[in-house]
């Protein structure tokens, strides 16, 4: 047990410094929970008028395929449709940043050398990162299934809505434990563990767009994310499936045991290579660094949106025309934010998932800046003559340019397999241009992480938050119910109704400048402040 | 000769620490000038302000004949820099990490560049997470050192290296001092100063509080003066004698520190009272900086700012 030495005041050392972090995280999370539920049941306050307004479409595949199957034709059901899969991911990833935060990167930045000199386990620091993860994950399930219940929905329900959202809570805060032992960076880690996310959230959606029965129904069992559809709250209320994620859990911890066991402190399997002894010619000036040390983040992201975007365009073929009924047309729209058919409406969704995924690559690019800063490497480049701005600039190009390579890359490929899997399809074009219509959006909040960036290092992280709050107003605004300014402040809400509608050029043009005019400001901003 | 840098009561506060309280420096243009001060005492803060990297709040800073804030990518052509704290890339190698910074500088002198990772000895193909911490400041020294800049500014530029590399630092320093650039080394070992600078200043809670070469801050400090006399004097007496202090009597030994400039005094003061062993020491370097790092010691109050 010496191993574990220590745990106890690493965790309240943690504690300490998620103070800010997992209260508001779970704040947010119930927020999305209890806030939806109760706007949809304003809408559809029976069973009757619930099975009536969108029962049939909730059968869709479309829908399913982006947010899970539906529990049963029921308003409590309907109440949480969005919010257990949109939940589910959201704590996964709150998992996944806690348990890197206070063990791999700790270790990445010298401080975990430290602290292992004290008196301290071998295991205390990922026991005690694995112990806060799964106590947050508890804790947020908890509080969304005793919210729903206090608002009124089925107790049993309840209890199994809070079983969906721990099972891929739970589930992933034992392969981040994994991967943060495995990969020997910081980002290396989030490349896995994220990775895994999205890996997850793919092999769910071809599972349940599948026929029941078939193998790859059978599929979505391999994922956590298809096992948090699958307790389906408030009809089947599977609460075994829990089970599964602590057995993830158990399963992660005890490989990264293993592997802690076998490696050396700073390190992780794969041993350090040399590399050349001269620069090359690229590496010339902050452009070049900057996109050097980029590289490995674009290969990471393009392999990953090629297959997830070979997987969305291949579920096209799953996806069956709906009838020509105007009404659910209506609510089709609402869901979907685009006008047209089926195939459509799906696409538009997915990109606008893909499209918040690749605006968080960027905005890790681009707060960088304040990576580099904080690491003690700025100084060493701005005591030559490279001027502030020049170096911000760098990192906020690679930050405005990968975005719209990767959507080039989702575009083609989705509309390259998903016109050959399905007749109905929108074809190669059409889907590029939905894909890139989303950059508008996406700058826009790659600016405010740049203006954050460079007015005030402290507080850069924010722009996660932006970005997460500006895609759920977006998403689930209307849904809720929000004022209409509220929503409004949202990017994506001003985005094209593409494909089907059309091109909303004064809108992109707007959020377009709006993004340059932060990234200005930004620049401004970082020539004004201490550099430390 | 002209000044290299001029600053005069700059001073910078982060929240409620006040870094730089007023301080005053000077450097003359082809000097080698040591930076010295107890930890915290800012020493780094005013590295970094003289890079323009911090706007002060008040005062003036002259470098080269620019101000730093306002002309910093210019000052920087003619400057190079070793931080206290060197971090570099994890993923580029130490050799792309030279050549890197000395192209941001404009470019590498290619002859320079050989002949320093020679010198030091240093692995080029690793990475810089797999460096040591020595290995580090070497890296960081090579970008410094083959750069042509006029001026230097090197905060603790020997941290972690092993005695023959700070040998070949020292004789590196030579080379540069012959070249007459300037250089500002912030360095906590004394030796090294006094092996190397021409003069030195001492920062101590943000301020300079002594300038000047080492000798004339020895003679600032008091000599210790052991003598067996045959006519004693108590303590109360001989604590009265000019520029004496920290008196002890012990049977016919007395023993007690005296301002440079009072020597002459007390010897004749001795010899009257038949001095028959006499052993006067000046103070260590040590000593030398004790007396002015420490705000409580007896021995700083005594030294005239
Ligand atoms: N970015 C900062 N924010 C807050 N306080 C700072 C910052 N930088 C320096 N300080 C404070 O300013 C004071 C001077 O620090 P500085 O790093 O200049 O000391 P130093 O003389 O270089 O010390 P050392 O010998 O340990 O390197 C210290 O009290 C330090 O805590
Ligand atoms: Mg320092």
């Amino acid at each position: 047990m010496t191993r574990l030495a220590g745990t106890a005041e690493l965790l309240r050392l943690a504690v300490r410094r998620d103070r800010v972090l997992i209260p508001a995280s779970i704040l947010g999370l119930l927020v999305l929970a209890l806030g939806s539920a109760r706007a949809t049941l304003d809408i559809y306050p029976d069973d009757a008028t619930a099975a009536a307004g969108l029962g049939e479409i909730i059968a869709n595949p479309a829908v399913v395929a982006m947010y899970g199957p539906l529990g049963s034709p029921t308003a409590d059901a309907l109440a949480v449709f969005k919010t257990v899969m949109m939940g589910a991911v959201l704590t996964s990833i709150l998992a996944l940043v806690v348990v890197r935060r206070h063990t791999r990167t700790e270790e990445d930045d010298g401080r975990l050398e430290l602290v292992s000199a004290g008196v301290v386990g071998r295991w205390a620091p990922l026991a005690s990162a694995v112990t806060l993860a799964v106590g947050a994950v508890l804790v947020a399930s908890a509080l969304a299934g005793a919210g729903l219940a206090a608002l009124g929905l089925d107790g049993r329900g309840s209890l199994a809505f809070a079983v969906s959202w721990a099972t891929a809570g739970l589930a992933m805060v034992g392969i981040a434990a994994l991967a943060v032992q495995v990969a020997s960076t910081t980002r290396g880690a989030g490349g896995l563990a994220f990775g895994a996310v999205g890996a997850a959230y793919l092999v769910r959606a071809a599972g349940d767009t599948a026929t029941e029965g078939s193998a790859v129904h059978a599929l979505g069992w391999l994922s956590p994310l298809g096992w948090a559809g699958r307790v389906e709250p408030y009809g089947a209320d599977r609460l075994w499936v829990l089970g599964l994620g602590v057995g993830v859990l158990v399963v992660g911890v005890t490989g990264a045991v293993a592997v802690l066991d076998r490696r050396d402190l700073g390190a992780g399997l794969l041993p350090a290579r040399s590399g050349p002894s001269r620069a090359g010619r690229s590496l010339g000036g902050p452009l070049g660094l900057a996109a050097r040390l980029a590289t490995g983040t674009l290969v990471g992201w393009v392999v990953g949106l090629v297959l997830g975007g070979a997987v969305v365009g291949s579920l096209m073929g799953s996806i069956g025309s709906l009838a020509d009924n105007p009404q659910m047309r209506q609510v089709l729209e609402a869901i979907g934010g685009s006008a047209g058919s089926v195939e459509e409406i799906y696409l538009a969704t997915e990109t606008k998932f893909v499209a918040i995924a690749v605006a968080a690559a960027g905005i890790g690019l681009v707060l960088r800046l304040t990576a580099a800063e904080r690491a003690g490497l700025t100084e060493s480049v701005l005591a030559t003559p490279t001027r502030r701005a020049h170096w911000y600039g760098a990192h906020v190009a690679v930050g405005i340019v990968l975005p719209a390579v990767l959507m080039t890359v989702v575009g083609l490929v989705v509309g390259f397999v998903g016109s050959r899997t399905s007749a109905a399809a929108p074809g190669v074009g059409e889907t590029l241009a939905a894909s890139l219509a989303t950059l508008p959006a996406v700058w826009v909040l790659i600016g405010v992480a740049a203006l954050l960036a460079g007015a005030t290092p402290r507080f850069a992280p924010t722009a996660w938050g932006v970005a997460l709050v500006a895609f759920v107003v977006g998403e689930l605004g209307p849904t809720m119910q929000l004022p209409g300014w509220v929503v409004d402040l949202s990017p994506f809400t001003h985005l094209s109704q593409l494909p089907g509608g059309s091109f909303a050029a004064t809108e992109a043009l707007a959020l377009t400048l709006l993004a340059a005019a932060l990234v200005l400001a930004g620049a401004v901003a970082y020539d004004r402040r201490d550099v430390t | 000769m002209t000044d290299a840098i001029t600053v005069s009561g700059l001073r910078k506060a982060f929240g409620r620490t006040v870094a730089l309280d007023g301080l005053d420096l000077t450097v003359a243009e082809g000097e080698v000038h040591g930076f010295l001060g107890p930890n915290g005492s800012g020493k780094s803060t005013t590295l970094r302000a003289l890079l323009g990297l911090l706007r002060p709040d008040a005062g003036t800073a002259s470098v080269l004949g620019r101000d730093p804030w306002h002309d910093a990518t210019e000052l920087h052509r003619d400057l190079a820099y070793v931080p206290g704290d060197v971090v570099l890339w994890p993923t580029l190698t130490g050799g792309e990490t030279i050549d890197l910074l000395g192209r941001l500088r404009g470019g590498v002198d290619e002859d320079r560049r050989r002949h320093l990772v020679e010198r030091f000895e240093l692995d080029e193909t690793k990475k810089g997470k797999a460096y040591s911490k020595g290995n580090r400041q070497k890296v960081a020294l090579i970008a410094a050192l083959a750069s042509d800049a006029r001026l230097l500014l090197l905060d603790e530029p020997t941290a972690g290296l092993d005695p023959l590399m700070e040998q070949v630092f020292q004789d590196e320093l030579v080379a540069v001092r012959r070249d007459g650039r300037t250089v500002l080394l912030s360095s906590h070992i004394l030796s090294e100063v006094e092996r190397a600078c021409d003069r030195v200043s001492i920062v101590r809670a943000g301020k300079v509080v002594d300038s000047g070469s080492l000798a004339e801050l020895r003679g600032l400090t008091r000599t210790r003066v052991r003598a067996s006399l045959t006519d004693v004097p108590d303590v109360a007496e001989a604590s009265r004698w000019p520029g004496v202090g920290d008196v002890a009597v012990d049977g016919t030994h007395l023993s007690c520190a005296v301002e440079a400039e009072h020597l002459g005094t007390l010897v004749a003061e001795l010899a009257r009272r038949g001095v028959t062993g006499l052993t006067c020491q000046p103070p260590t370097l040590e000593e030398l900086f004790l007396a002015r790092y420490d705000r409580t010691s007896p021995a700083y109050e005594e030294v005239p700012t």
